[in-house]
């Protein structure tokens, strides 16, 4: 008999599943529930990107791309991040397609890490930062961003972080849970901070297509922030393909080569179906992202508007897809407003405690999802709300 | 075209506050703004869609192209406002191409369809020749999907 946890990493296994396991449990026994828990769009993915997908099996296309993924896919990335970001990447040496924005984030992680060093990340925010950095043998630091600054990354914050171990901060923006964005001037803080360091940013910018009132604005545009940043994209969030598993990271080529290696190792290519889809999205997707946004956008101000008469507290989001109110005057954590909500009301919502430091007291309601079944969602809080009064 | 347009393109039965709320819009301002499309002959009118396909009762769509006679003055449209004027048409177009007039009409059957072209369409003077083709099945109609096709599975969990 094999005594497997003699057997298994500690590293491994020192990382927590879920810290909101139970929650979890009751949510998938229950098939009825209106779940406003999910971070993916409740879009379809545009036809004619399916389209490219499908015309690609039809033609054959089924064998390995090269490492870094096809060449005509990245030259259309680089184009795309020219076009609406005014970010210069070549496609021969700076960029890698990867499978998803997680692998970019685990690429350039392990390709910076050594163990022992200190990778600083913003709370609450998406959940794989921390246990990526873990397996890399570094150390998070934790930085709590607060509601009252609209949970972004000040710079007094992350210079009191700093130590000498520290190698990289990832910057989360816009951000997941807590929708907050961080504008020009607000990089320009964290770039002067930085500009002297050798410290890396490894930007998460999944959501940058998704701004509201406002263009998004990458760090790595600030003066002196191109050869220290990684940046990180991908297709899931503005032009709902989370299922093809497709993302892309851009960077200095010294350190996407190194990513490169590792992308090689473990990936070999990214799903070549999902690369000619991919194709079609970037060079033709530009009026697809405006819709589904303009439809997001559309379910903010519902939302946020629904909030505000239940008198849950919350700040305007203006990123990405989620809302995130404080639930504090309830009197309950945000685990049991979540579980007792999904009991009484069978609406799911999730716990901020999930996402790290700072989420507690928080739920995070995500938006991607129709208006109807907003409406409801937002009429059962009311009524839940009311009961604990 | 005006969001408050789009959505209701989408959904008519959304209240002016609703529309207010989503697009940022002040509810007095929507409101305004939806009688002066009505008035302008913009927005014509509000109705469901009904997906006659899931009907116990059985009915045909027909459409029914329309050669007119070549005249003089205003021939098309004496000829076609001939032809609206029955409440069994349901759409009516001047086109371009091989024949002049293109009617649809949702009737109970083939044979009244039928009946409609000898008794009505083709005795209409000017209309030199019809050609009758009907729907045999309906996959969208007012960029609605009608047949309900399987979802993907569910997944539960929270990235």
């Amino acid at each position: 008999m094999i005594n497997y946890d003699s057997v298994l990493s500690d590293n491994v296994k020192s990382l927590a599943p879920s810290g909101i396991r139970k929650f979890f449990d009751i949510l998938e026994e229950m098939t009825d529930a209106i779940s406003l828990g999910i971070g993916e769009p409740d879009f379809v993915t545009p036809w004619h990107i399916r389209d490219a997908g499908i015309h690609s099996l039809e033609k054959g296309y089924t064998k390995y791309t090269g490492n870094a993924g096809l060449s005509q896919l990245r030259d259309e990335i680089a184009k795309y991040l020219s076009r609406r970001f005014e970010l210069k990447y070549d496609y021969k040496d700076q960029i890698i397609v990867t499978v998803g924005g997680s692998e970019a984030i685990d690429l350039a992680v392990r390709a910076l890490v050594n163990p022992g060093d200190e990778v600083i990340i913003p709370v609450p925010s998406f959940v794989c930062y921390g246990p990526i950095t873990k397996l890399a043998g570094g150390t998070p630091v934790y930085i709590e961003t607060k509601a009252e600054n609209e949970f972004r990354l000040t710079a007094q914050e992350l210079k009191s972080a700093i130590s000498p171990k520290t190698k990289a901060l990832i910057l989360p923006y816009p951000c997941n849970p807590t929708g907050a964005i961080m504008t020009k001037e607000d990089l320009e803080a964290i770039a002067a901070v930085l500009r002297d360091t050798n410290i890396i940013v490894i930007s998460d910018e999944i959501y940058a297509e998704l701004t509201y009132g406002q263009h998004h604005v990458s760090i790595a545009n600030i003066s002196g922030m191109f050869e220290r940043t990684v940046y990180v994209g991908g297709f899931s969030k503005s032009y709902a393909m989370t299922g093809w598993r497709m993302g892309y990271t851009c960077g200095p080529a010294d350190i996407i080569r190194q990513m490169l290696k590792i992308h090689q190792y473990a990936i070999m290519s990214s799903p070549t179906t999902s690369q000619y889809a991919a194709i079609a999205a970037m060079s033709k997707g530009d009026t697809d992202i405006q819709s589904m946004k303009r439809e997001y956008d559309q379910r903010r101000r519902h939302l946020f508007s629904g909030l505000a008469d239940i008198g849950l507290e919350c700040f305007e989001p203006k990123g990405a897809f989620y809302m995130f109110p404080s639930i504090k005057s309830t009197g309950l954590s945000s685990a049991e407003f979540c579980e007792k909500l999904l009991l009484s009301e069978k609406v799911a919502v999730i716990p901020g405690s999930a996402f790290g430091l700072g989420g507690e007291g928080f739920v995070r309601i995500c938006y991607a999802s129709s208006m109807e079944k907003i409406s409801i969602a937002l009429e059962k809080i009311g009524k839940f709300v009311e009961t604990l009064k | 075209m005006d969001e408050i347009l789009v959505m209701l393109e989408r959904d008519s039965r959304q209240s002016a506050k609703q529309i207010a709320v989503a697009l940022g819009r002040q509810e007095a301002e929507v409101e305004a703004a939806i009688e002066k499309y009505e008035a302008d002959g913009i927005i014509m009118k509000y109705s469901a869609l009904i997906n006659k396909d899931n009907l116990a009762e059985e009915s045909v769509t027909a459409l029914i192209e329309v050669k007119i006679a070549p005249q003089l003055g205003d021939g098309y449209d004496r000829i076609a406002q001939r032809i609206y004027q029955y409440d069994e048409v349901d759409s009516l177009y001047l086109m371009t191409g091989s024949y002049d007039l293109l009617v649809t009409m949702t009737v109970k059957s083939m044979k009244e369809a039928a009946a409609f072209v000898y008794e009505h369409l083709a005795a209409i003077e000017g209309v030199s020749s019809t050609a009758t083709r009907f729907i045999m099945k309906k996959y969208k109609e007012q960029n609605c999907v009608l047949l309900k096709t399987s979802e993907q599975e569910e997944r539960i969990n929270f990235i």
